[in-house]
């Protein structure tokens, strides 16, 4: 019995500090631990309004966890063992138990309808909405605009403040796509086209990542959305239409001249005769930040690691190790920056 | 031994029954509910272990960004398995070995209706359980996930996906069979005078979870055919390119996997409604609701399956359709948390090990049921779905929930099954590692999924704010392990002779278990009681005085009040049929995958067992 006690002491304080850790933990979390995905720190609309619904839940909930966890503690404090305590011996309180049923059924039906109404609202498409074509792939993601006649992969670019609707689209297996910060998950299935709407509020690069287990490198594909003032958009826009420009000397051009033998099956090169769809066109890939699913910065010694064993950095891509010797590798990467 | 005389000269007819009751042949061959419960019991235990380890690799893993502890295939199999084998192998099978054990002896019967098929549903589990495992040495483990969505799961090259689908295929088998069993015996085989309503909570429990699996169980059944006939014959139930379709599989995946989680938690919340009555010496608060929440919750399982697909793009009015039904399967089971704390109010609690892990199940599975709600906000759900924030959520339910339930039960029948008690002391430090394991892994998941962090990730980058919680998850796994170290080592120390002698009735309880002596003799019952009461044998014990207080019985009760009428009662006798039945079954599994012709033998070694099984003798001669 002396051990029960010292323990239960023991044990309360441990709770005790635990929660109190927990909290400041939490507390600071939310200062300064912003990530890049963090939800609860909407910058659009559609983001908007889920974290919205998501603050009256959470009060809600955390009102009735400190509720009825208050009432257990108590209960457990109030009725231990003691000597002379005798259990009262009653079976049930019907009218209590109907009221505690109603509380809860009355809570959730008033949940209910600010979460049918979102449904509801945000499965429409806005007008002047500007389409993006989405196609997932293992593991990485193409977009087309197909008014703009415009591919590109891993980074879509938008104007801000335009509804931005995405048709979504799988070629191998389930994906998901999800940016965090503007809006909510869509399943990306093989078969079908399902649709999602955004907007950006501000011009920033928002993160976001694959969802639905895809795979051995489903970690690894991630994705990036770069938002522009309309104008700048428009720009951008117009410099990914343009084909890309010959490379014509040094080892860029020898470069060219290997992309050609090796890598035309699969990749596109506006401009030259390279028109493989099966990877990521590559006509203004050097004005990517980021490649392989957003995985990796565009930097020259990640490319040559690319280039040079793409399984190795990134577990499952489907693109295949060619064996080029060093100067191979530094002539293609020489020229994949070109691609400006 | 002069009786060995009389038994060598005989001549064994090979349909002849086995009459071991000891030694490791009296195991294999016992038809007895209560050894098939501790057989059921430690096997579990056994891969709790193993999915535990599986467990402490991944988190090892994801403990720092960009670690190299795993490799992503490596990941992708330990993930896939930890789950496979915490739900089908662990929290599954426990329920049963508390089923198994208790439900015979809560009713007042002598042995479950069926003990053979009893015995074929263990043999079938372990074997199953073995079966996939082995995919391990053979080649690579299933790495589709334990929810294998299709297509991918039917793409993916090792034949880690061929084991998971007829591996859950013949672990299905053996759930049916016990649900079966289960259904017939509580219906049927109840003690004079223990109506429906009289029957234990945990009793109500078993017969939900009984039925939720008969109707479950078919429909995961079509799609593992479905799955496994695309990846080993070729059909197109999921290739889009031939007019498949892949959500087919997650509709029928998670029309079985909802009332899953309740067939996983249903057991625990009928053991928390044994241990928190005994414990607070009061009657269950409101039995008549908490037995109508667990059926409702039965049927409403039923409707809210395509909560786990609102990301699918079922359309507003299917989404929205499917929020109500989520919302308000959270109505029974508030009612029940309120039951629980209305059945400890006024009582006079005793902390002891099981009651911690009773109180710790209500109030950890409050925060899993409020997740939970929070999931049915539809266009919030689209951002934290996939991610840890869920992973922390059925933790909560699953762990938080089932696993401290689980550990209750076996706090609280302990001394019935094995004649003594677990120690105390080391029972709280059990109970206290584990609480405080479990928060510091399965809390800061809240927090990392709401900052982003998605599920089923090898690796994730630095930068992200994820680091901090990530490794106190890791150590939180840690000590969870050290948890069970200590209660391995409790079971261990505690066998020691009269240690912690126990009688029958060590802690004043209420239901029909008790009156009998521990460990409770072959035939359970010398004679069959007659109930009068709900929670019969404290009545025997007690009654309510002036002041509604309890008033003992004058002295003795009713425990141990019959002895060694053992002579005249009859059980069924041991059976070697259901192991090579189910041995059968388990060669026509590996044959599916790596020879189809040896189906044949399998099957006819099956079909022989089952020949034997009708056709040996009633009882031994
Ligand atoms: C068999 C088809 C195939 C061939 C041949 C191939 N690639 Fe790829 N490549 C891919 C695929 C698929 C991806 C996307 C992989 C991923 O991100 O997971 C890719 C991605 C890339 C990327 C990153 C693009 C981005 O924006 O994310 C570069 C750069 C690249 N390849 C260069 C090359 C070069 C250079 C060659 C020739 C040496 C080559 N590839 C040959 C299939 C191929
Ligand atoms: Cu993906």
């Amino acid at each position: 019995m002396e051990l029960f006690r010292g323990l239960k002491a023991r044990g309360r304080r441990f709770l005790l500090g635990v929660l109190a850790a927990s909290f400041a933990l939490f507390g600071s979390a939310c200062e300064t631990n912003v990530g890049p995905q963090d939800f609860l720190t909407p910058e659009g609309p559609v983001a908007r309004r889920a974290d919205g619904l998501w603050d009256v839940t959470f009060a809600i909930a955390v009102v009735i966890f400190v509720v009825v966890e208050a009432v257990l503690v108590f209960t457990l404090v109030k009725f231990r063992r003691r000597p002379g305590r005798e259990a009262a011996q009653f079976h049930g309180n019907t009218k209590l138990e109907v009221i505690l049923t109603l509380i809860p059924t009355l809570i959730l039906a008033g949940l209910a309808v600010p979460t049918v109404k979102a449904i509801a609202d945000l499965s429409k498409k806005s007008e002047g909405a500007l389409d993006v074509t989405v196609t997932a792939k293992q593991f990485w993601w193409e977009y087309k605009y197909p008014d703009a006649g415009v591919v590109t992969a891993n980074e879509m670019h938008v104007p801000t403040r335009t509804p931005i609707f995405l048709s979504l689209e799988s070629t191998d297996v389930i994906h998901s796509f999800w940016i965090p910060d503007l809006t909510g998950t869509q399943d990306v299935i093989p078969g079908r086209t399902n649709n999602m709407q955004f907007i950006a509020d501000e011009p920033g690069t928002y993160w976001g990542q694959c969802k639905e287990y895809c795979g051995l490198s489903h970690a690894n594909m991630r994705l990036r959305v770069i938002a522009h003032e309309p104008a700048e958009f428009e720009r951008w826009l117009q410099d990914q239409s343009q084909p890309a420009a010959n490379a014509t000397s040094g080892a860029a051009a020898e470069g060219q001249q290997i992309f050609l033998q090796t890598c035309v099956n699969c990749h596109a090169v506006q401009g030259t005769e390279a028109k493989g769809t099966i990877g990521p066109d590559l006509t203004h890939f050097a004005s990517r930040e980021t490649f392989a699913g957003a995985t990796f910065a565009n930097t020259t010694e990640n490319l040559r690691k690319w280039v040079d064993h793409p399984a190795a950095i990134k577990p499952g891509a489907p693109m295949p190790d060619y064996g080029l010797s060093a100067q191979e590798i530094d002539a293609v990467v020489a020229y994949l920056q070109t691609l400006e | 031994m002069a009786t060995a005389v009389w038994e060598q000269p005989r001549r064994r007819n090979i349909f002849a029954r086995p009459t071991a009751t000891t030694g490791w042949y009296s195991w294999v061959t016992t038809v007895d509910h209560k050894k098939i419960g501790i057989l059921y019991g430690v096997t579990a235990f056994v891969f709790f272990l193993l999915g535990g380890l599986e467990a402490l690799a991944l988190r090892t893993q994801l403990a720092t960004p960009d670690a190299d502890v795993l490799s992503a295939d490596l990941y992708n199999q330990f993930f896939t398995m930890h789950g496979i084998t915490m739900i089908f192998l662990v929290v599954m099978p426990m329920g049963v070995a508390f089923f198994n054990y208790f439900v015979p002896l809560m009713i007042g019967a002598r042995d479950v209706a069926f003990p053979r098929l009893n015995a074929l549903s263990y043999w079938i589990f372990l074997f199953g359980g073995i079966f996939i495992y082995s995919s391990f040495l053979l080649g690579g483990a299933p790495d589709g996930g334990w929810f294998g969505y299709a297509p991918l799961s039917t793409k993916l090259p090792t034949d880690g996906m061929d084991f998971y689908a007829v591996g859950l295929q013949f672990l299905g088998i053996a759930s049916l069979a016990g649900a079966v069993n289960f259904i017939v015996t509580i219906l049927n085989m109840r003690a004079p005078g223990m109506t429906l309503m009289r029957m234990p909570v945990f009793i109500w429990m078993a017969l939900v979870v009984s039925f939720l699996l008969l109707f479950a169980m078919p429909v995961i059944a079509v799609a593992l055919f479905e799955l496994m006939f695309d990846r080993l014959f070729g059909t197109n139930f999921f290739q889009v390119a031939a007019g498949g379709d892949p959500v087919l599989w997650q509709h029928l995946f998670w029309l079985f996997g909802h009332p899953e989680v309740y067939i996983l938690i249903l057991p625990a919340m009928g053991i928390v409604s044994e241990v928190l009555p005994t414990f607070s010496r009061k009657p269950l608060f409101g039995y008549a609701a908490v037995v109508f929440a667990g059926a409702a919750i039965g049927f409403m399982g039923w409707g809210v399956w395509a909560h786990h697909m609102f990301a699918v793009g079922l359309g507003p009015v299917a989404n929205a359709a499917f929020a109500l039904s989520t919302m308000f399967i959270a109505v029974p089971t508030g009612v029940k948390i309120f039951n629980w704390i209305g059945t400890m109010w006024g009582g006079s609690l005793r902390f002891n090990t099981s009651m911690l892990f009773s109180v710790g199940f209500v109030a950890m599975f409050i925060i899993g049921g409020l997740s939970g709600v929070s999931h049915s906000i539809v266009p919030h759900d689209a951002q934290q779905t996939d991610t840890y924030y869920v992973v922390a959520h059925f933790h909560y339910v699953l762990f938080g929930g089932a696993l401290f339930g689980i550990m209750s039960g076996l706090y609280y029948w302990w001394p019935k099954i094995f004649g003594h008690r677990l120690g105390e002391g080391l029972g709280k430090l059990n109970f206290w590692l584990w609480f405080i394991g479990f928060n510091l892994t399965f809390g800061p998941m809240h927090i990392v999924g709401l900052q982003g962090m998605p599920r089923r990730i090898y690796t994730y980058p630095d930068g992200m704010g994820w680091n901090l919680w990530n490794l106190m998850e890791t150590v939180g796994a840690f000590v969870i392990a050290v948890s069970t170290l200590v209660f391995l080592v409790n079971v261990a120390v505690s066998r020691r002779k009269g240690r912690y002698e126990a009688g029958a009735d060590p802690w004043d309880a209420r239901t029909l278990e008790w009156s009998i002596p521990s460990p409770p003799p072959e035939y359970n019952f010398a004679e069959i009681p007659v109930i009068t009461h709900r929670d019969d044998f404290w009545h025997k014990k007690y009654f309510v005085g002036p002041g509604k207080t309890a008033e003992p019985v004058f002295s003795g009760g009713a425990a141990e009040a019959e002895h060694e009428a053992e002579h005249h009662i009859h059980m069924p006798s041991p059976s070697y049929f259901p192991v090579i039945a189910a041995f059968g079954l388990l060669v026509a599994a590996y044959a599916v995958i790596f020879g189809l012709p040896a189906v044949a033998i399998g099957l006819l070694i099956t079909t022989l067992g089952f020949f034997g099984w009708v056709f040996e003798p009633g009882a031994a001669e």
